[in-house]
């Protein structure tokens, strides 16, 4: 099959094709700049500030679904067979002010402006999914949104409202949707396609396969999902990624497959896409998950990049590790499975072979004589990165604890069990005076930096004292200890 | 016949922002908005990668060398004076040319056809530098006798060794109080269009363009006449913008010039975040005396401040920390004194409250420390210590209190927010619990309004009345989001008696209104507003004596009423109206302009009357701490404040619910953290956390003070609002110590410096209970 040097997407109403870009273009940079749509702004160009907000719709499983994204880190090639939807699109049944805009109005919710573009779209994606949504649930739909005027009383004030006074069946996009989802078929032809000049190419596979045999080709490839991460690589840190090969939209990569035992994800699954199964089935890390970044984050990132990138401080490894996940990795078309805890090697070594990718994660779920928790530390609540995180499982037979499986992110160069703390536990009951013996041998497992998130004594401490957390809680500790996380249980519920 | 007497868009009435239709479509145009000119270039700072040290040279062979690179702007280029001191002190150089003085400190300007290239070039140069030794904070600068940046204040009344000899209580402590970054959403940005003879375009986000204008025409050596700088509206300013634009404007300025293209900069939110000031850190020692009752009989303060490598606005801000070190209460002997240290930083600068929060958290401070120390309720010791009648109303600047109200504020919130019962709740959870414990507190703040540069508290306005009846309104204030435009538009509005819709607000522009003040001080509304009233007052005053005598009746036979002007007998549309009034040769056009009166500072002898009036307000704020991480939500907060009779209650709301969060902001989540090496850590919002929607407090009340009045004869007996809400935050670092308290059965204050990070709080839970 020949290959297509162009990309074609649906930009608000009209089909933009192009050929004319490079693999480290951003979408922001395309609206702004070359379509003069300025309503998207630049706060931050790392998808913390949420203004450059905009929803992409993509068709799966036949059927089109908009997901809120930031422009700032999303590059224009993974844009291809996509309907990108800008505020400037939005519209009322009038013509006039689309209802999430004119309650944002109605309630003073704009105060400079400059963020409410990305909050009018970040408030609409909630509203198509979930029209009427608890205020814990705008909190979440906001997690990816700064605003620094109104400290979001009125905004918040504003989507409740919506959710009373609207309903999402006459929306203008629910009216386009057919139109749009033939068009988006109709360029669906699942050729590869390569774009942008030698130095700086994006390359999207046609299928698996074609990623397989792409790779071979080009060990060197920068292999671009999510792109939460390497978005930055190129806006923070100016770095060339060529070539670069997109896989977010491989749907053989996407599919999520819950068994009796585990369930198996595709390295293309983002945290969002995870969520229903892990609801269903490891409701334990509902409250953990909810405080991955924001919402914007989770709707791109996969947890197979934020496996692969090999952060010491990726949120999804101490979990994965803790519940006894592995990883399918493959090169051509060879395959070997080894444990997530074994592909950390060192800070930014990798058990990954050139040529090789990470294709599925499959995690265990918890027997029933297994206790699971997964906890988050951070200086903001949300999306903010971990100063800890930590996965914990034990299994206790008869009073015993026969099995402990506990691993920390952000506590050494990359994520790693406490196998001291471990041996202190098992083959001894589980009570207040065996975890306390153990929590106090943390410091033989690690030897945590200080930096800008928490110095090396808040981390050790936090991390014992979530230890003692672990053991309150499934030992029928304090009523009001679920307190502060009760808001997050809300949601997740 | 019975007709609407209601204008729309009167004052006193919640009318939207005159741009929220704008905004949430997305057709609001900031400066990155506008449509540039063929041939535009884009210019990008080159930064130093050092705290301290002496430049050798630059090389810019690789720079020039880089795609798209039109060529690099250094401090040779620089026509006129290499200064940019917004203080007038010379020590804030465009680019330096001999000392770096602090990590990140712009060095050169590469311009090149687009940003993207210019800020890949920018990277390229090869800077030799020999390394001097850096102090990073105040304490650091003290012990290498570093200078001040500019002359220390002293404000003294009574004698603090009178109060402090027969007392039968004294604490001497310490605060360290961190600084913060403005996190304005939209960052710093100047867009220059060079134009003939000398002149030259600056459109930019500033808040003072005024000011802006003089430095560009100080660098390009011009003068001010050949630069006109315009603002329509900034994505956010909190003090930011006030001086820090004014390197962007020159450098887009002088590019403009030097190429005869348009020169666009925009720096990336990590260049913004290191090379532009923020607020200032505190480091505050206190020496209290005070009685069985918590009565405080002495105050000893020494306030040293980061002020970083120039002065900057560091001077008015050090003083305000100091007019402020007394909020709500009373000394009967007070010294304090104000160390503004010179460090390797960047130069600190304007921030929502300047200096004023704190100074006032310290008197908090003081107030949590003896009610830990006696044993009683902070209230308690609070209310036994605000200012009163009877010689118990002179500030240590020896301005009378003439305005008092914080008593019935905090008497009425005290009752609305239930707070005795609420702590008495708090005390008896923290009783029964022991990993999540509670704290709650309740407290005011007292703020001064004015300029303490006396010579700032003026305004002006220009409106043009067309022929249409149409009305065009300017004046020397920027918007930022505040909502300036919409009250002054009221202002006029009410004026002349038409709906607010006819009135078009224009931009800024220095072309139109000069020599204005930067829109700061919470001024904005206090000054532009009456001189937009003056203005209307003149185009009345002339359309009414002509309407005496083209109909010849008396003046008070001349009622503008809901778009009409009725004239005796006559009822004529406003449109008829000014349209004869235009036929019959009447001027329509009028310059408004106002001074503040009543005010005066000297500030030699730490004397006088340097407020206009006082705004008052109080909150009452609950957390919930978890005391296994140190990780908190607040539970509830409930505010009372006084903003005068409003102009506007929903922008007043919008403004004190804002300031509330982001004095949260300030004293929670936010912190700078700079490396050994004297690099700032946190310069972006990955890593400087500013509050989320989900870090409000999940129940909060906001209520405007609706029975006050500005008893000075203030803009429709209005108060200024922009800042003083800001410090109603500190009600929830309070509330957080004493979750923290608890731990220790109350016995000690745990002296929370802040920001009160989650690690803050845990380990001083961990300190109290190895202690206790």
């Amino acid at each position: 099959m020949t290959t297509r040097n162009e990309i074609q997407f649906l930009l608000n109403d009209t089909l933009v094709t192009t050929g004319e870009l490079g693999a480290t273009d951003t979408v922001l940079d395309f609206l702004r700049i070359d379509q003069r749509l300025t309503g998207s702004k630049e706060g931050c160009a790392e998808g913390d500030c949420g203004a450059c907000t905009v929803l992409v719709g993509r068709l799966v499983d036949g059927g089109l679904e908009y997901k809120s994204v930031n422009a700032c880190i999303r590059f224009l090639a993974s844009l291809d067979g996509c309907h990108v939807v800008t505020v400037e699109h939005l519209k009322g049944a009038d013509g006039g002010l689309h209802p999430v805009q004119q309650a944002m109005v109605d309630f003073h919710g704009s105060q400079c402006g400059f963020c409410t573009p990305g909050i009018i779209m970040s408030l609409y994606a909630l509203w198509m999914e979930n029209p009427s949504p608890t205020v814990q649930q705008v909190e979440t739909a906001l997690q990816g949104n700064l605003c620094r005027c109104t400290g979001y009383e009125p905004i918040i004030r504003a989507a409740m409202a919506l959710g009373r006074d609207n309903s999402p069946a006459q929306d203008f996009l629910q009216a386009e949707r057919k139109n749009i989802e033939n068009q988006l078929s109709e360029l669906s032809d699942g050729r590869r396609v390569v774009v942008g000049p030698e130095d700086n190419r994006a390359i999207l596979p046609a299928n698996l396969d074609d990623l397989a045999k792409l790779l071979e080709e080009h060990p060197d490839a920068t292999i671009v999902s999510g792109a939460t991460d390497v978005g930055l690589w190129v806006t923070k840190f100016l770095q060339p990624i060529s070539p670069a090969i997109f896989v977010a939209d491989l749907d053989e990569l996407k599919k999520v497959e819950v068994s009796d035992s585990h369930i198996n994800i595709g390295a293309a699954v983002t945290y969002t896409e995870f969520e229903e199964a892990m609801n269903a089935n490891l409701p334990q890390l509902g409250e953990y998950w909810n405080r991955i970044a924001g919402w914007q984050v989770r709707n791109m990132g996969t947890i197979g990049g934020n496996v692969a990138n090999g952060s010491p401080i990726g949120d999804a490894p101490p979990v994965l590790i803790a519940l006894g996940a592995q990883v399918t990795l493959r090169k051509g078309s060879n395959r070997r499975v080894i444990d997530v805890e074994d592909y950390f090697i060192d800070y930014g070594k990798q058990d990954q072979l050139p040529g090789e990718f990470v294709e599925q994660i499959r995690i265990p779920l918890p027997a029933k004589t297994e206790v699971f928790s997964a906890y988050k530390i951070s200086k903001r609540r949300d999306e903010d990165i971990s100063s800890v995180a930590v996965g914990i499982l034990v299994s206790i037979a008869d009073g015993v604890i026969d099995k402990a499986r506990i691993a920390y992110g952000g506590m050494a160069g990359t994520p790693k069990r406490a196998t001291t703390v471990e041996s202190e536990l098992v083959g001894k009951a589980f009570t207040a005076d065996v975890v306390e013996a153990a929590a106090g041998q943390l410091g033989k497992d690690f030897s945590p930096l200080s930096d800008w998130r928490a110095s090396a004594d808040y981390r050790l401490l936090s991390a014992q004292n979530l230890l003692r957390r672990f053991h309150l809680e499934n030992t029928g500790g304090p009523d009001e200890l679920s307190r502060l996380s009760q808001v997050q249980q809300e949601i997740s519920a | 016949m019975t007709r609407h007497t209601k204008i729309h868009g009167a004052a006193h009435t919640d009318v939207q922002h005159d741009s929220a239709i704008k905004h949430v479509t997305g057709r609001a145009d900031y400066c990155d908005d506008i449509s540039e000119p063929v041939g535009t270039l884009h210019a990008y700072l080159g930064v130093s990668k050092i705290a301290h040290g002496k430049i050798n040279s630059i090389d810019y062979a690789k720079v020039h060398a880089a795609p798209g690179v039109v060529g690099v702007l250094t401090a040779d280029d620089i026509p006129g004076i290499n200064d940019i001191s917004p203080t007038h002190l010379d020590d804030e150089p465009v680019f330096p040319t001999e000392t770096i003085e602090f990590w990140g400190q712009p060095l050169f300007a590469v311009v090149a056809k687009t940003r993207d290239q210019a800020r890949r070039a920018a990277e390229l140069a090869t800077v030799d530098v020999d390394p001097l030794p850096h102090a990073l904070d105040p304490i650091a600068a003290q012990e290498a006798d570093y200078p001040f940046v500019t002359a220390p204040l002293k404000l003294e009344r009574g004698d603090i060794s009178d109060g402090q000899k027969d007392a039968e209580h004294r604490i001497q402590g310490r605060m360290s109080i961190g600084g913060q970054d403005h996190m304005y959403l939209e960052g710093h940005i100047a867009f220059a269009l060079p134009g003939e003879d000398d002149d030259v375009i600056v459109h930019s986000s500033t808040q003072h363009p005024s000011e802006a204008q003089h430095m560009v025409a100080r660098v390009l050596g011009v003068p001010s006449h050949a630069v006109t700088l315009n603002v329509r509206r900034m994505g956010g300013g909190f003090g930011g913008k006030e001086t820090q634009m004014n390197l962007f404007c020159a450098v887009a300025a002088m590019a403009a010039k030097k190429w005869n293209r348009a020169v666009k900069i925009r720096p990336d939110r990590d260049q913004d975040m290191m090379a532009t000031g923020k607020r200032h850190d505190f480091v505050a020692d206190y020496d209290v005396t005070f009685d069985g009752d918590g009565k405080i009989q002495a105050v000893d303060g020494v306030f040293a401040a980061r002020c970083g490598f120039s002065a900057d606005l560091s001077g008015p801000v050090t003083d305000r920390a100091l007019f402020h070190a007394d909020n709500a209460y009373y000394y009967p002997n007070v010294r304090l004194v104000s160390r503004p240290m010179k460090t390797n930083t960047v130069s600190n600068t304007a921030f929502r409250g300047f200096g004023g929060p704190q100074g006032v958290i310290i008197a908090e401070r003081m107030m949590e420390e003896i009610a830990y120390k006696l044993g009683k309720d902070t209230l308690e010791i609070r209310k036994a210590n605000f200012y009163g009648e009877d010689g118990r109303d002179v500030t240590p600047y020896h301005q009378k209190v003439e305005d008092n109200i914080i008593g019935r504020v905090v008497e009425e919130l005290e009752k609305t927010a239930d707070y005795q019962a609420r702590r008495e709740d708090v005390l008896a959870f923290n009783a029964k619990n022991s990993v999540i414990r509670k704290g709650i507190a309740l407290t005011p703040v007292k703020f001064g309004i004015s300029f303490t540069a006396t010579w700032y508290n003026q305004a002006g306005a220009l409106v043009h009345v067309y022929n249409d009846g149409s009305i065009h309104l300017n004046h020397g204030g920027t918007e930022m989001g505040q909502g300036l435009n919409t009250k002054i538009a009221q202002v006029v509005a009410e004026g002349f008696q038409v709906d607010i819709d006819r009135i078009k607000i224009t931009k800024t522009t220095t072309e139109k209104v000069p020599n204005t003040s930067a829109t700061a001080a919470s001024s904005g509304t206090d000054l532009n507003g009456m001189a937009a009233m003056d203005a209307v007052r003149q185009i009345k005053e002339r359309l009414i004596k002509f309407a005496t005598q083209n109909w010849n009746v008396g003046e008070d036979k001349v009622i503008f009423e809901n778009n009409r002007v009725l004239v005796g007998s006559e009822d004529l549309s406003f449109d008829d109206f000014i349209s004869q009034a235009y036929m019959a040769r009447v001027q329509l056009s009028a310059a408004g302009f106002y001074k503040t009166p009543k005010i005066h500072w000297d500030r030699a002898a730490g004397t006088g009357r340097p407020f206009y009036y006082f705004s008052y307000g109080a909150a009452c704020s609950e957390v919930s701490v978890d005391t296994l991480t140190g990780e908190y939500q607040i539970e509830r907060t409930d505010i009372l404040h006084d903003v005068g009779k409003s102009l506007n209650p929903a922008i007043d709301k919008g403004q004190v619910e804002g300031a509330f969060i982001q004095g949260m902001g300030w004293l929670t989540t936010e912190e700078l953290w700079w490396d050994d090496a004297g690099q700032l850590r946190t310069h972006a919002p990955s890593t400087y956390k500013i509050p989320l929607a989900s870090d409000r407090p999940k129940i909060f009340n906001v209520d405007l003070a609706s029975w006050s009045e500005n008893h000075e004869p203030t803009i429709k007996r209005s108060k200024a609002v922009g800042e003083p809400p800001f410090m109603l935050g500190i009600s929830v670092l309070e509330a957080l110590s004493m979750a923290v308290a608890s731990v220790a059965d109350y016995q000690n204050c745990p002296c929370l410096d802040s920001p009160a990070t989650p690690e803050r709080v845990l380990m001083a839970v961990e300190a109290l209970r190895q202690g206790g």
